[in-house]
Protein backbone atom coordinates (compact mmCIF):
# COMPACT_ATOMS: atom_id res chain seq x y z
CA UNK A 1 0.00 0.00 0.00
CA UNK A 2 1.43 3.41 -0.87
CA UNK A 3 0.84 5.36 1.97
CA UNK A 4 3.87 7.53 3.03
CA UNK A 5 4.52 9.73 5.88
CA UNK A 6 6.84 13.06 5.86
CA UNK A 7 9.12 15.12 7.94
CA UNK A 8 10.61 18.28 7.61
CA UNK A 9 9.40 19.58 4.65
CA UNK A 10 7.03 22.68 4.43
CA UNK A 11 4.99 24.15 1.48
CA UNK A 12 6.51 28.11 1.25
CA UNK A 13 4.41 29.03 -1.25
CA UNK A 14 2.38 28.60 -4.02
CA UNK A 15 1.85 30.33 -7.54
CA UNK A 16 -0.50 30.48 -10.55
CA UNK A 17 -0.54 31.06 -13.83
CA UNK A 18 -3.24 31.18 -16.57
CA UNK A 19 -3.46 32.32 -20.61
CA UNK A 20 -5.36 36.25 -20.56
CA UNK A 21 -7.85 34.68 -23.36
CA UNK A 22 -11.02 33.82 -21.80
CA UNK A 23 -13.69 31.48 -23.77
CA UNK A 24 -16.84 30.88 -22.16
CA UNK A 25 -18.85 27.93 -22.87
CA UNK A 26 -21.83 30.24 -23.52
CA UNK A 27 -20.47 30.87 -26.90
CA UNK A 28 -19.45 27.40 -27.45
CA UNK A 29 -21.59 27.27 -30.36
CA UNK A 30 -20.92 23.49 -31.56
CA UNK A 31 -24.18 22.52 -29.40
CA UNK A 32 -27.72 24.53 -28.93
CA UNK A 33 -27.58 27.51 -26.75
CA UNK A 34 -29.96 24.68 -24.00
CA UNK A 35 -27.70 22.37 -23.88
CA UNK A 36 -24.62 25.07 -23.04
CA UNK A 37 -26.60 26.30 -20.56
CA UNK A 38 -27.21 22.67 -18.56
CA UNK A 39 -23.26 21.86 -19.42
CA UNK A 40 -22.91 25.11 -17.33
CA UNK A 41 -24.86 24.09 -14.51
CA UNK A 42 -24.07 20.38 -13.93
CA UNK A 43 -20.10 20.35 -14.55
CA UNK A 44 -19.86 23.96 -13.13
CA UNK A 45 -17.94 25.57 -15.76
CA UNK A 46 -18.40 28.51 -17.28
CA UNK A 47 -15.14 29.98 -18.35
CA UNK A 48 -12.01 28.63 -19.86
CA UNK A 49 -8.44 30.09 -20.41
CA UNK A 50 -7.03 28.90 -23.51
CA UNK A 51 -3.53 29.46 -24.10
CA UNK A 52 -2.36 31.02 -27.73
CA UNK A 53 -0.09 28.71 -29.65
CA UNK A 54 3.11 30.24 -29.02
CA UNK A 55 2.40 29.65 -25.15
CA UNK A 56 3.54 26.31 -23.66
CA UNK A 57 2.43 24.93 -20.11
CA UNK A 58 6.36 25.24 -19.69
CA UNK A 59 6.02 29.21 -20.02
CA UNK A 60 2.86 29.16 -17.73
CA UNK A 61 5.11 27.60 -15.02
CA UNK A 62 8.20 29.72 -15.71
CA UNK A 63 6.05 33.18 -14.72
CA UNK A 64 4.46 31.29 -11.78
CA UNK A 65 8.39 30.15 -10.36
CA UNK A 66 9.33 33.77 -11.03
CA UNK A 67 6.85 35.38 -9.22
CA UNK A 68 7.12 33.04 -6.19
CA UNK A 69 10.78 33.04 -5.91
CA UNK A 70 11.25 36.78 -6.30
CA UNK A 71 7.89 37.33 -4.07
CA UNK A 72 9.67 34.52 -0.83
CA UNK A 73 12.87 36.82 -1.71
CA UNK A 74 15.04 33.57 -2.54
CA UNK A 75 18.00 33.48 -3.90
CA UNK A 76 17.95 30.83 -7.42
CA UNK A 77 21.08 29.48 -6.47
CA UNK A 78 19.83 27.83 -3.49
CA UNK A 79 17.15 25.94 -5.49
CA UNK A 80 18.58 22.33 -5.68
CA UNK A 81 15.82 20.03 -6.96
CA UNK A 82 13.20 21.07 -9.89
CA UNK A 83 10.18 18.81 -10.52
CA UNK A 84 8.33 19.75 -13.52
CA UNK A 85 4.84 17.61 -13.56
CA UNK A 86 2.69 17.47 -17.10
CA UNK A 87 1.33 15.39 -19.68
CA UNK A 88 2.43 18.61 -22.10
CA UNK A 89 6.03 19.26 -22.29
CA UNK A 90 7.88 21.35 -24.75
CA UNK A 91 9.09 18.47 -26.65
CA UNK A 92 9.28 14.28 -27.11
CA UNK A 93 12.91 14.70 -25.26
CA UNK A 94 14.91 16.38 -23.66
CA UNK A 95 12.65 16.56 -20.44
CA UNK A 96 11.07 20.32 -20.02
CA UNK A 97 12.58 20.17 -16.47
CA UNK A 98 16.15 20.59 -17.35
CA UNK A 99 15.19 23.56 -19.70
CA UNK A 100 13.63 25.06 -17.21
CA UNK A 101 16.43 24.96 -15.04
CA UNK A 102 18.71 26.79 -17.41
CA UNK A 103 15.89 29.38 -17.99
CA UNK A 104 14.70 29.65 -14.52
CA UNK A 105 18.82 30.50 -13.61
CA UNK A 106 18.93 27.49 -11.36
CA UNK A 107 22.46 26.34 -10.87
CA UNK A 108 24.15 23.46 -12.50
CA UNK A 109 24.04 21.28 -9.24
CA UNK A 110 20.24 21.47 -9.44
CA UNK A 111 18.48 17.47 -10.08
CA UNK A 112 15.49 18.29 -12.29
CA UNK A 113 13.38 15.99 -13.67
CA UNK A 114 9.85 15.43 -15.24
CA UNK A 115 6.87 13.21 -14.22
CA UNK A 116 4.28 12.27 -16.65
CA UNK A 117 1.20 12.59 -14.74
CA UNK A 118 -2.32 14.45 -15.54
CA UNK A 119 -5.09 15.06 -12.67
CA UNK A 120 -3.53 13.19 -10.13
CA UNK A 121 -0.30 14.87 -10.87
CA UNK A 122 -0.12 17.84 -8.08
CA UNK A 123 -0.26 15.15 -5.19
CA UNK A 124 1.85 12.79 -6.73
CA UNK A 125 4.23 15.31 -7.57
CA UNK A 126 4.18 16.49 -3.69
CA UNK A 127 4.82 13.34 -2.52
CA UNK A 128 7.97 12.61 -4.45
CA UNK A 129 9.45 16.12 -4.03
CA UNK A 130 8.58 15.98 -0.35
CA UNK A 131 10.46 12.35 0.24
CA UNK A 132 13.69 13.58 -1.50
CA UNK A 133 13.98 16.54 0.50
CA UNK A 134 12.84 14.91 3.98
CA UNK A 135 16.14 13.56 4.22
CA UNK A 136 18.25 17.54 4.64
CA UNK A 137 19.66 16.81 0.83
CA UNK A 138 17.80 19.54 -0.28
CA UNK A 139 16.99 22.22 1.15
CA UNK A 140 14.73 24.38 -1.20
CA UNK A 141 13.32 22.48 -4.13
CA UNK A 142 10.44 24.03 -7.12
CA UNK A 143 7.42 21.72 -8.07
CA UNK A 144 6.57 22.75 -11.61
CA UNK A 145 2.65 21.45 -12.23
CA UNK A 146 0.50 22.08 -15.03
CA UNK A 147 -1.15 21.46 -18.34
CA UNK A 148 -1.97 23.00 -21.90
CA UNK A 149 -4.84 20.71 -22.26
CA UNK A 150 -6.14 22.72 -25.17
CA UNK A 151 -3.21 21.83 -27.49
CA UNK A 152 -4.85 17.82 -27.91
CA UNK A 153 -8.54 19.01 -27.93
CA UNK A 154 -10.77 19.03 -30.76
CA UNK A 155 -13.52 21.44 -30.88
CA UNK A 156 -16.04 19.70 -32.30
CA UNK A 157 -15.95 17.20 -29.09
CA UNK A 158 -18.60 18.18 -26.81
CA UNK A 159 -17.35 15.82 -24.45
CA UNK A 160 -13.69 17.43 -23.86
CA UNK A 161 -13.58 20.65 -25.47
CA UNK A 162 -15.98 22.95 -23.57
CA UNK A 163 -14.29 20.80 -20.08
CA UNK A 164 -11.28 21.69 -20.07
CA UNK A 165 -8.77 24.89 -19.14
CA UNK A 166 -4.71 25.98 -19.57
CA UNK A 167 -2.97 26.63 -16.47
CA UNK A 168 1.01 26.11 -14.98
CA UNK A 169 1.74 26.16 -11.12
CA UNK A 170 4.80 26.41 -9.22
CA UNK A 171 5.49 25.12 -5.14
CA UNK A 172 8.21 26.30 -3.44
CA UNK A 173 9.06 23.93 -0.65
CA UNK A 174 11.75 24.12 2.13
CA UNK A 175 13.62 21.45 4.60
CA UNK A 176 12.39 22.87 8.04
CA UNK A 177 12.89 20.65 10.94
CA UNK A 178 9.63 22.07 12.55
CA UNK A 179 7.00 21.52 9.74
CA UNK A 180 4.40 19.31 10.53
CA UNK A 181 4.44 15.95 8.68
CA UNK A 182 2.54 15.25 5.54
CA UNK A 183 0.74 12.04 4.81
CA UNK A 184 -0.11 10.46 1.76
CA UNK A 185 -2.36 7.52 -0.26
CA UNK A 186 -1.23 7.16 -3.73
CA UNK A 187 -2.88 4.49 -6.37
CA UNK A 188 -3.07 3.58 -9.70
CA UNK A 189 -5.51 1.48 -12.00
CA UNK A 190 -4.00 1.00 -15.32
CA UNK A 191 -7.09 -1.11 -16.90
CA UNK A 192 -8.83 2.20 -17.04
CA UNK A 193 -5.92 3.37 -19.20
CA UNK A 194 -8.71 4.17 -21.73
CA UNK A 195 -11.07 6.14 -20.37
CA UNK A 196 -8.91 9.22 -20.60
CA UNK A 197 -6.51 9.10 -24.12
CA UNK A 198 -4.77 10.31 -26.51
CA UNK A 199 -4.13 7.69 -29.13
CA UNK A 200 -1.83 8.42 -31.46
CA UNK A 201 1.50 10.46 -31.24
CA UNK A 202 3.34 7.89 -29.11
CA UNK A 203 5.67 4.85 -29.73
CA UNK A 204 2.87 2.41 -29.53
CA UNK A 205 0.53 4.62 -32.58
CA UNK A 206 3.21 6.77 -33.84
CA UNK A 207 1.87 9.66 -35.80
CA UNK A 208 0.46 8.38 -39.61
CA UNK A 209 -1.67 8.96 -42.80
CA UNK A 210 -5.00 8.19 -40.57
CA UNK A 211 -4.04 10.31 -37.51
CA UNK A 212 -5.40 13.48 -38.42
CA UNK A 213 -8.68 11.87 -39.88
CA UNK A 214 -11.81 13.88 -38.21
CA UNK A 215 -13.99 10.79 -37.81
CA UNK A 216 -17.58 11.10 -36.14
CA UNK A 217 -17.95 9.37 -32.96
CA UNK A 218 -21.16 10.16 -32.04
CA UNK A 219 -23.46 12.99 -32.58
CA UNK A 220 -21.37 16.11 -30.88
CA UNK A 221 -18.20 14.17 -30.90
CA UNK A 222 -15.97 14.52 -34.06
CA UNK A 223 -12.40 13.77 -33.50
CA UNK A 224 -9.03 12.54 -34.49
CA UNK A 225 -6.44 10.26 -33.29
CA UNK A 226 -4.61 12.84 -32.07
CA UNK A 227 -7.29 14.71 -29.87
CA UNK A 228 -7.98 13.71 -26.64
CA UNK A 229 -10.99 11.01 -25.36
CA UNK A 230 -12.89 11.68 -22.34
CA UNK A 231 -15.39 8.14 -21.37
CA UNK A 232 -17.29 10.58 -18.96
CA UNK A 233 -18.81 8.13 -17.62
CA UNK A 234 -16.30 5.50 -17.03
CA UNK A 235 -14.50 8.06 -15.44
CA UNK A 236 -17.33 9.70 -13.52
CA UNK A 237 -18.06 5.97 -12.30
CA UNK A 238 -14.36 5.35 -11.34
CA UNK A 239 -14.39 9.12 -9.42
CA UNK A 240 -17.34 7.50 -7.28
CA UNK A 241 -15.90 4.32 -6.81
CA UNK A 242 -12.79 5.49 -5.54
CA UNK A 243 -11.97 8.87 -3.69
CA UNK A 244 -14.09 8.56 -0.78
CA UNK A 245 -12.42 4.87 0.02
CA UNK A 246 -8.77 6.58 -0.95
CA UNK A 247 -9.90 9.40 1.83
CA UNK A 248 -11.18 7.44 4.49
CA UNK A 249 -7.33 5.13 3.87
CA UNK A 250 -5.78 8.37 4.38
CA UNK A 251 -7.87 9.45 7.72
CA UNK A 252 -6.99 6.21 9.07
CA UNK A 253 -3.22 5.95 8.18
CA UNK A 254 -2.70 9.61 9.20
CA UNK A 255 -5.32 9.03 12.39
CA UNK A 256 -7.12 11.90 11.66
CA UNK A 257 -11.21 12.26 11.49
CA UNK A 258 -12.75 14.65 8.60
CA UNK A 259 -13.18 17.18 11.56
CA UNK A 260 -9.49 18.00 11.75
CA UNK A 261 -9.47 19.43 8.23
CA UNK A 262 -10.18 23.12 7.42
CA UNK A 263 -10.75 22.43 3.44
CA UNK A 264 -10.47 20.11 1.22
CA UNK A 265 -9.42 20.85 -1.99
CA UNK A 266 -10.11 18.34 -4.70
CA UNK A 267 -9.49 17.71 -8.44
CA UNK A 268 -11.61 20.50 -10.26
CA UNK A 269 -13.34 17.49 -12.60
CA UNK A 270 -16.13 18.60 -12.60
CA UNK A 271 -19.08 20.04 -10.04
CA UNK A 272 -21.27 16.76 -10.49
CA UNK A 273 -18.42 14.66 -9.77
CA UNK A 274 -17.01 17.02 -6.60
CA UNK A 275 -20.60 17.61 -5.27
CA UNK A 276 -21.33 13.53 -5.08
CA UNK A 277 -17.95 13.20 -3.17
CA UNK A 278 -18.86 15.66 -1.13
CA UNK A 279 -22.49 14.65 0.05
CA UNK A 280 -20.82 11.43 0.18
CA UNK A 281 -18.60 12.39 2.70
CA UNK A 282 -20.79 14.63 4.20
CA UNK A 283 -19.18 17.65 3.97
CA UNK A 284 -20.10 21.34 4.44
CA UNK A 285 -20.27 23.40 1.42
CA UNK A 286 -17.88 26.01 2.51
CA UNK A 287 -15.04 23.80 3.08
CA UNK A 288 -14.97 23.26 -0.45
CA UNK A 289 -13.55 26.11 -2.43
CA UNK A 290 -14.47 25.41 -6.28
CA UNK A 291 -11.99 27.03 -9.26
CA UNK A 292 -13.86 25.45 -12.02
CA UNK A 293 -16.54 28.17 -12.98
CA UNK A 294 -13.81 30.45 -13.93
CA UNK A 295 -11.15 28.18 -15.31
CA UNK A 296 -13.05 24.60 -15.74
CA UNK A 297 -10.75 21.48 -15.31
CA UNK A 298 -7.43 22.60 -15.51
CA UNK A 299 -5.57 19.14 -15.27
CA UNK A 300 -2.89 18.67 -12.62
CA UNK A 301 -2.89 22.86 -12.04
CA UNK A 302 -6.20 22.51 -10.59
CA UNK A 303 -5.37 21.82 -6.65
CA UNK A 304 -2.43 25.00 -6.57
CA UNK A 305 -4.40 27.09 -9.24
CA UNK A 306 -7.57 26.66 -6.78
CA UNK A 307 -5.69 27.36 -3.87
CA UNK A 308 -4.23 30.64 -5.08
CA UNK A 309 -7.52 31.99 -7.01
CA UNK A 310 -10.15 30.68 -4.05
CA UNK A 311 -7.93 30.94 -0.86
CA UNK A 312 -4.88 33.31 -1.42
CA UNK A 313 -5.32 35.58 1.03
CA UNK A 314 -6.65 33.17 3.55
CA UNK A 315 -3.36 31.37 3.48
CA UNK A 316 -0.89 34.00 3.58
CA UNK A 317 -1.78 35.09 7.22
CA UNK A 318 -2.97 31.36 8.38
CA UNK A 319 -2.39 28.02 9.33
CA UNK A 320 -4.95 25.30 7.41
CA UNK A 321 -4.75 21.92 7.69
CA UNK A 322 -6.06 20.56 4.19
CA UNK A 323 -6.85 17.50 2.83
CA UNK A 324 -6.01 17.28 -0.92
CA UNK A 325 -7.69 14.46 -2.98
CA UNK A 326 -7.21 14.14 -7.00
CA UNK A 327 -8.25 11.39 -9.49
CA UNK A 328 -8.44 10.51 -12.98
CA UNK A 329 -6.10 10.00 -15.87
CA UNK A 330 -4.16 6.44 -15.80
CA UNK A 331 -6.14 5.87 -13.71
CA UNK A 332 -4.05 7.45 -11.10
CA UNK A 333 -5.19 9.18 -7.65
CA UNK A 334 -4.06 10.31 -3.96
CA UNK A 335 -4.84 12.65 -1.21
CA UNK A 336 -2.70 14.18 0.78
CA UNK A 337 -3.10 16.38 4.43
CA UNK A 338 -0.52 18.59 4.73
CA UNK A 339 -0.14 21.65 6.36
CA UNK A 340 0.06 25.12 5.27
CA UNK A 341 0.75 28.09 7.47
CA UNK A 342 1.60 31.80 6.23
CA UNK A 343 2.69 30.70 2.43
CA UNK A 344 3.98 33.21 0.27
CA UNK A 345 0.67 33.34 -3.09
CA UNK A 346 1.49 35.88 -5.64
CA UNK A 347 -1.51 37.19 -7.31
CA UNK A 348 -2.77 35.20 -10.24
CA UNK A 349 -0.56 36.13 -12.95
CA UNK A 350 -2.18 35.86 -16.72
CA UNK A 351 0.33 35.84 -19.59
CA UNK B 1 -38.21 1.34 -3.23
CA UNK B 2 -40.78 2.15 -5.64
CA UNK B 3 -40.56 3.28 -8.96
CA UNK B 4 -42.75 6.48 -8.79
CA UNK B 5 -40.55 7.13 -6.21
CA UNK B 6 -37.67 6.71 -8.69
CA UNK B 7 -39.43 9.03 -11.05
CA UNK B 8 -39.85 11.58 -8.08
CA UNK B 9 -36.18 11.97 -7.31
CA UNK B 10 -35.46 12.29 -11.34
CA UNK B 11 -37.65 15.02 -11.54
CA UNK B 12 -36.12 16.55 -8.60
CA UNK B 13 -32.88 16.70 -10.09
CA UNK B 14 -33.58 16.92 -14.08
CA UNK B 15 -35.34 21.01 -14.01
CA UNK B 16 -36.17 20.64 -17.42
CA UNK B 17 -38.54 18.01 -16.72
CA UNK B 18 -42.29 18.94 -15.77
CA UNK B 19 -43.36 17.24 -12.25
CA UNK B 20 -45.70 14.30 -13.51
CA UNK B 21 -44.33 14.31 -17.38
CA UNK B 22 -42.32 11.37 -16.84
CA UNK B 23 -44.00 7.67 -16.79
CA UNK B 24 -42.77 3.83 -16.17
CA UNK B 25 -42.60 3.69 -20.08
CA UNK B 26 -41.06 6.76 -21.01
CA UNK B 27 -38.25 6.21 -23.39
CA UNK B 28 -36.41 8.41 -21.64
CA UNK B 29 -32.89 8.73 -24.29
CA UNK B 30 -35.24 9.79 -27.16
CA UNK B 31 -37.31 12.64 -25.16
CA UNK B 32 -36.95 16.19 -26.38
CA UNK B 33 -33.86 18.20 -25.02
CA UNK B 34 -32.42 14.31 -23.59
CA UNK B 35 -28.54 14.74 -22.89
CA UNK B 36 -25.49 13.03 -21.75
CA UNK B 37 -25.34 15.24 -18.63
CA UNK B 38 -28.64 14.15 -18.09
CA UNK B 39 -27.71 10.63 -18.20
CA UNK B 40 -24.91 11.67 -15.88
CA UNK B 41 -27.51 13.50 -13.32
CA UNK B 42 -29.07 10.32 -12.75
CA UNK B 43 -26.04 8.49 -12.64
CA UNK B 44 -24.85 10.41 -9.83
CA UNK B 45 -28.65 10.56 -8.31
CA UNK B 46 -28.21 6.77 -8.71
CA UNK B 47 -25.22 6.08 -6.64
CA UNK B 48 -25.40 8.23 -3.91
CA UNK B 49 -29.59 7.41 -3.18
CA UNK B 50 -29.21 3.61 -4.00
CA UNK B 51 -25.32 2.75 -3.44
CA UNK B 52 -25.72 1.35 -7.70
CA UNK B 53 -23.69 1.68 -9.58
CA UNK B 54 -24.99 2.26 -13.41
CA UNK B 55 -22.34 1.94 -16.47
CA UNK B 56 -22.07 2.71 -19.97
CA UNK B 57 -23.04 0.02 -20.65
CA UNK B 58 -26.57 -0.01 -18.39
CA UNK B 59 -27.40 2.55 -20.17
CA UNK B 60 -27.25 1.38 -23.62
CA UNK B 61 -28.87 -1.54 -23.01
CA UNK B 62 -31.95 0.46 -21.12
CA UNK B 63 -34.93 1.74 -23.33
CA UNK B 64 -37.31 3.20 -20.91
CA UNK B 65 -37.56 4.08 -16.89
CA UNK B 66 -38.81 0.48 -16.20
CA UNK B 67 -35.38 -1.23 -17.09
CA UNK B 68 -33.44 1.55 -15.75
CA UNK B 69 -35.44 0.98 -12.49
CA UNK B 70 -35.12 -2.94 -12.66
CA UNK B 71 -31.54 -3.06 -13.19
CA UNK B 72 -31.35 -0.82 -9.70
CA UNK B 73 -33.35 -2.60 -8.14
CA UNK B 74 -31.46 -6.28 -8.96
CA UNK B 75 -28.61 -4.82 -7.65
CA UNK B 76 -29.43 -2.71 -4.51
Amino acid sequence: MAFLSLNNVSVKGISACVPKNVESNLDYDWISLQERELLIKTTGIKYRRIASSDVCTSDMCYESAIALLNEAKIDRKDIEILIFVSQSPDYFLPATSIILQDRLQLPKTTMAFDIQLGCSGYVYGLSIISNLMSTGKFKKGLLLVGDKSSFSQSKKDKSTYPIFGDAGTATLLEYNEDADKMDFNLQSDGSGYKSIMITDGGTRNPYNSESEKMVEIEPGIIKSAKNLVLDGLEVFNFSLREVVPNINGLLNYSNTTLDDYDYFVFHQANKLITETIRKKLKLAPEKIPYSLYDYGNTSSASIPLTIVTQMGELVKNNSFTILLSAFGVGLSWASARIKISNIVCPKLIEI
Amino acid sequence: MSISEFIKKIEGEIEELTPGTLKPDTKYRTMEGWSSMHALIIVALVDTDYNVTITGEDLRSCQTITDLFNIIKSRV
